[in-house]
């Protein structure tokens, strides 16, 4: 590729998206690469959604301040981008004299951080609040600016606008190397491609200790902090209408019991350190762990609703805070590294953050005069009414096709994500939610394969779960010596 | 947009709303078929082993041959039916119903009827589920899924498979992929009993070598992109006996480990879900908590046979008419499970005429009783020659048996199952 960019993203999570679509904004020609096939399959696929409310960091850090900055911009990122974002409020529940004092912390810490409308809670306040809490509850903390998102399909808006707006994207495009030339870099891919950017932007996730390496920039590590979750059915009674915390502890947040902006209800995430950075398996241990205390907060959480679990590896760093910097060893590099919780929340307040590094360094950013921050909004079968139905169909017959039946998703969102360019199973859930339900895609997974084969031409054996090696089918039926019926 | 005004709503066309809408066409009253799919006969289009039809047609037929038949019957009959549609609400007026249905070709159907049949089947159990630990990758199918991949889509979900869960499906699938090529290495129940038929156990499993590890869960899975191998621990006493664990590798999973009917337009019209079944609660009439509304197959309790969820729709078919006839059931009382027993359906009895249970037991014994008591007292007693949790069993209480004059209105019918000289 002879084209030179101004500036490459490295890492398509929702750092990597925030930051593109802010600099697309500008006259840049914005490039973003991403080694997975599909955007959003790392850390900003597998967290629990929450819009943090500005409590849980003292104010020296830089990822309180980021976090209350990014909280703010949600609604107007809403209006605009239209992903499923709800400012339900948080809740954290203390039950003995310890824990109170310890929510009097997070309390201290909201007010110095400027949390709208937080508020201390007695036993009868907060289970006012939310009913559901366990009755032994003496009292907590309320934040009513928190909220919850459905993450991926904030990163999937965010790229879309970015898009819109010129920014181009690669995909399985892995970086293994960057080599400074006079006023710009080779950056190249595992598979041999290489694209020149004047700027890079390390956004790597997990990864970033990698990328940093590959350039000759910085040396650090970036370490494992494996969350394990649930995810209950949409009729379980456990689902609350606020997030519900326990009191932290030294280590992190706790395990917390979240109703998803979809209707569903989310326990967990544990946290404990571990070595391998893919390694994203659950266990029997953590089970158990996760719904004890899930239980203690609000007991009519039960096993019997499960429908799946899944794990998600915060990336963390020496100190954890938030490295949002310039290198220091070589030019026109920008580290944002570290990015663990509340990195979700403070994603537009980095991409913010960012610009103003990039200004700082000398970057010339002049806005452009056709910039669009809208993109169009796909209506969703299962959020309109009987009549906005019936004409979405007379006008596109496509959406009087169900495919999943569990979360109602037509046919016609099923296309959307494809026209997005998501053309694995996993890349049109997160768009869609098709296969998130209850039955995880029993029924509906043959009739999405069909679907992507149909729109894309790609044979049904070569279709995937997520790229690489993870195929659906390997043969016909008579491929194989068949043997003799009995 | 279209408007439908029919007395009855039957929703899935399967082989119970299919049963039940000719039941209700024969007697005289005008009925609607409204189906997901683009045809007639549920689950059976891709059960194309055979084993169907043995009760009710005295010969073996194959899952479409069945369905088949019961396709001539509706279309001879001709019943209004609308394939492609998904009913997605119910609207509880009282007298009527107000059912919405959507289909690309009609746009919304707003269909008024005095009585609605739930027949939507059920769907199966899943990883999530089961809670199996490990990685998440491709290649982790349910049973039925990978029936339908095979036997329609002419597709292999795999060639190196374990199967997880006892289950018919399960087992059938062991020898379809046996079939067609694949290799078929354990099937892993964690009961000390199989899930499934015993005939199925014989001709699937016996007939093709196929290991089966009761007593054992599969305890953890391998694989990033697609799954490589699987850890079996066996169980003693409940517990796992970790250092037992082995390996196996494979590249497919296919978990047959249960069916769960699937009540979500039944839960959004206020039908009452019972605990044990996940149907709805019914009356002797197979009605459910809503009035008019009625609920037969699948979806109110998972069957083994087909020919029990013909039997039963029928029967409601006939219930259904009953209702639009303003023929009123005699007083009717409360049926519980007693001991050893899973569950009873219906879950009230009346006096008026012969009443047929349903039932599923929780122990596996040979020589066993089936015990019904009123209020206590001991009104009948049936010889079982064996009884396991997968296979269904039927009794009929003769309205002579019923001792009429001992009935009150608290009066309640306990069925348990008891070893012989207990
Ligand atoms: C269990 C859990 C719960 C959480 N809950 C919350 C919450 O409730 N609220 C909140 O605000 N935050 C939460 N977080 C934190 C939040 O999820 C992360 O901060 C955020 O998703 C990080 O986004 P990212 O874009 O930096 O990383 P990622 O999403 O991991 O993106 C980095 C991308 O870079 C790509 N990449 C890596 N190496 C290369 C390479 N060499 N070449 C090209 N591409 C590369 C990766 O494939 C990846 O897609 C949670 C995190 C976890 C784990
Ligand atoms: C894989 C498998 C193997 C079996 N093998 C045997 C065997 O060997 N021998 C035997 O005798 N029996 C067997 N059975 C049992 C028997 O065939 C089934 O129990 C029976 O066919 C179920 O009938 P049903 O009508 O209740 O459900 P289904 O056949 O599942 O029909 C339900 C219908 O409702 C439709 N529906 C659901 N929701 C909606 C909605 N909202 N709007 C519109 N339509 C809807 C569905 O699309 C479906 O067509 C097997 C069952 C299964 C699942």
């Amino acid at each position: 590729m002879s084209v030179k960019y101004d500036v490459m993203v490295i890492g398509a999570g929702v750092t990597g998206a925030a930051i593109a679509r802010k600099l697309s904004s500008y006259n840049l020609k914005t490039v973003i690469v991403e080694k997975e096939c599909d955007i959003s399959f790392g850390v900003s696929k597998a967290n629990s959604g929450i819009i943090h409310g500005g409590f849980h960091h003292d104010s020296s850090t830089l990822k309180s301040r980021l976090e209350v900055k990014g909280n703010l911009l949600f609604d107007q990122l809403k209006e605009e981008l239209h992903f499923p974002f709800s400012r339900c409020g948080i809740v954290v529940a203390a039950f003995n004299n310890d824990e109170m004092r310890s929510v009097e912390k997070l309390y201290e810490n909201g007010v110095s951080n400027k949390a709208i409308g937080i508020e201390l809670c007695n036993h009868e306040r907060l289970l006012s609040l939310e009913p559901k809490l366990n009755p032994d509850v003496i009292g907590g903390l309320y934040v009513p600016g928190g909220g919850i998102i459905e993450p991926y399909r904030f990163v999937f808006s965010l790229m879309e606008s970015a898009k819109k707006n010129g920014c181009e994207l690669y995909t399985d495009f892995k970086v293994i190397r960057g080599v400074q030339k006079d006023d710009y870099y080779e950056i190249s891919s595992d598979d041999g491609r290489m694209i020149k950017s004047k700027w890079v932007i390390n956004a790597a996730g997990l990864f970033c200790d990698e990328v940093s390496k590959a350039f000759r920039a910085e040396q650090y590590e970036i370490k494992a902090r494996k969350g394990e979750e649930f995810l209950l059915d949409r009729n379980a009674t456990a689902y609350t209408s606020k997030v519900v915390f326990p009191a932290p502890s030294e280590k992190s947040k706790g395990m917390l019991v979240i109703p998803t902006v979809e209707g569903t209800t989310m326990v967990g995430p544990t946290a404990d350190m571990v070595d391998d950075k893919e390694d994203c398996s659950t266990s029997k241990e953590n089970f158990l762990k996760i719904f004890s205390s899930a239980r203690r907060l609000v007991p009519v959480v039960s096993e019997r609703d499960i429908i799946t679990s899944f794990t998600g590896l915060r990336p963390s760093i020496e100190g954890e805070d938030f490295y949002i910097s310039p290198s220091e060893k070589i030019p026109r590099f920008i580290q944002v590294a570290g990015i663990q919780s509340p990195g979700l929340t403070a994603s537009p307040a980095i991409a913010d953050y960012v610009k103003d590094l990039l200004k700082k360094q000398g970057l010339q950013l002049i806005e452009k005069s056709d910039y669009d921050p809208n993109i169009e909004k796909v209506p969703r079968f299962r959020n309109s009414s009987h009549e906005e139905i019936d004409n979405l169909i007379k006008e596109n017959p496509a959406y009087g096709e169900i495919i999943c039946r569990c979360e109602s998703i037509s046919e016609a969102e099923v296309i959307a994500a494809i026209r997005q360019g998501h053309t694995t199973l996993d890349g049109i859930k997160f768009y869609t939610r098709a296969m998130m339900g209850r039955c995880q895609g029993g029924f509906c997974t043959y009739k999405i394969m069909k679907i992507i084969s149909r729109e894309t031409g790609i044979p049904m054996d070569e279709i995937t779960k997520r790229g690489g090696s993870s195929w659906l089918v390997n043969k016909k039926v008579g491929d194989y010596p068949v043997g003799t019926e009995i | 947009m279209k408007k439908i005004n029919k007395e009855v709503l039957v929703i899935g066309g399967g082989s119970a709303g299919m049963a039940a809408a000719a039941q209700i066409s024969e007697k005289g009253h005008s009925v609607v078929i409204v189906e997901r799919e683009s045809t007639m006969g549920g689950i059976l289009n891709q059960c194309i082993h055979n084993g169907f039809g043995l009760q009710r047609f005295k010969e073996e037929l194959t899952g479409p041959e069945y369905a088949e038949k019961y396709i001539d019957i509706i279309n001879k009959l001709d019943i209004e039916q609308y394939t492609g549609t998904t009913v997605t609400d119910i609207e509880d007026k009282g007298d009527h119903k107000v059912v919405y249905a959507f289909s690309s070709k009609n746009g919304m159907l707003t269909i008024r009827v005095r009585a609605i049949v739930l027949a939507m089947g059920c769907r199966e159990r899943n990883r999530g589920n089961i809670g199996t630990a490990g990685s998440r990758p491709s290649g982790i199918y349910t049973a039925g899924l990978a029936q339908r991949l095979v036997n329609i889509d002419g597709l292999m979900p795999g060639s190196k498979c374990v199967i997880v869960g006892s289950g018919d499906i399960g087992l059938i699938m062991a020898r379809r992929m046996s079939w067609v090529g694949a290799k078929v290495s354990a099937v892993v129940e964690i009961q000390p009993y199989p899930a499934g038929l015993t005939r199925n156990i014989v001709q699937c499993l016996n007939d093709f070598n196929i290991p089966l590890y009761l007593s054992h869960v599969i305890s953890k899975i391998y694989g990033k992109d697609r799954v490589e191998a699987v850890d079996i621990t066996p169980l003693k006493n409940g517990m796992e006996m970790t250092e037992e664990t082995f390996r196996v590798e494979c590249d497919t999973l296919l978990l047959s480990v249960g069916l769960v009917p699937d009540n979500e337009v039944s839960q959004k019209a206020g039908v009452k879900i019972n605990k044990e079944t996940n149907g709805p609660v019914v009356d002797s009439r197979l009605m459910t908590s809503v009035d008019g509304i009625f609920a037969s197959g699948n979806v109110l309790h998972v069957h083994d046979l087909v020919d029990f969820v013909s039997e039963e729709s029928q029967r409601c078919g006939a219930y259904v008419c009953d209702y639009l006839d303003n023929r009123e059931e005699e007083s009717q009382y409360t049926v519980c499970s007693g001991s050893n027993i899973k569950y009873v359906i219906p879950n009230k009895f009346t006096a008026g005429r012969d009443n047929k249970f349903y039932m599923r037991s929780m122990i596996v014994k040979n020589h066993a009783h089936l015990v019904l008591t009123l209020d206590g007292k001991e009104i009948m007693r049936k010889k079982q020659t064996h009884i396991q949790p997968s296979e269904m069993i039927t009794y009929t209480l003769k309205k002579e048996d019923l001792p009429l004059e001992d009935l009150n209105g608290e009066s309640r019918l306990e069925i348990s199952l008891v070893g012989q000289g207990e």
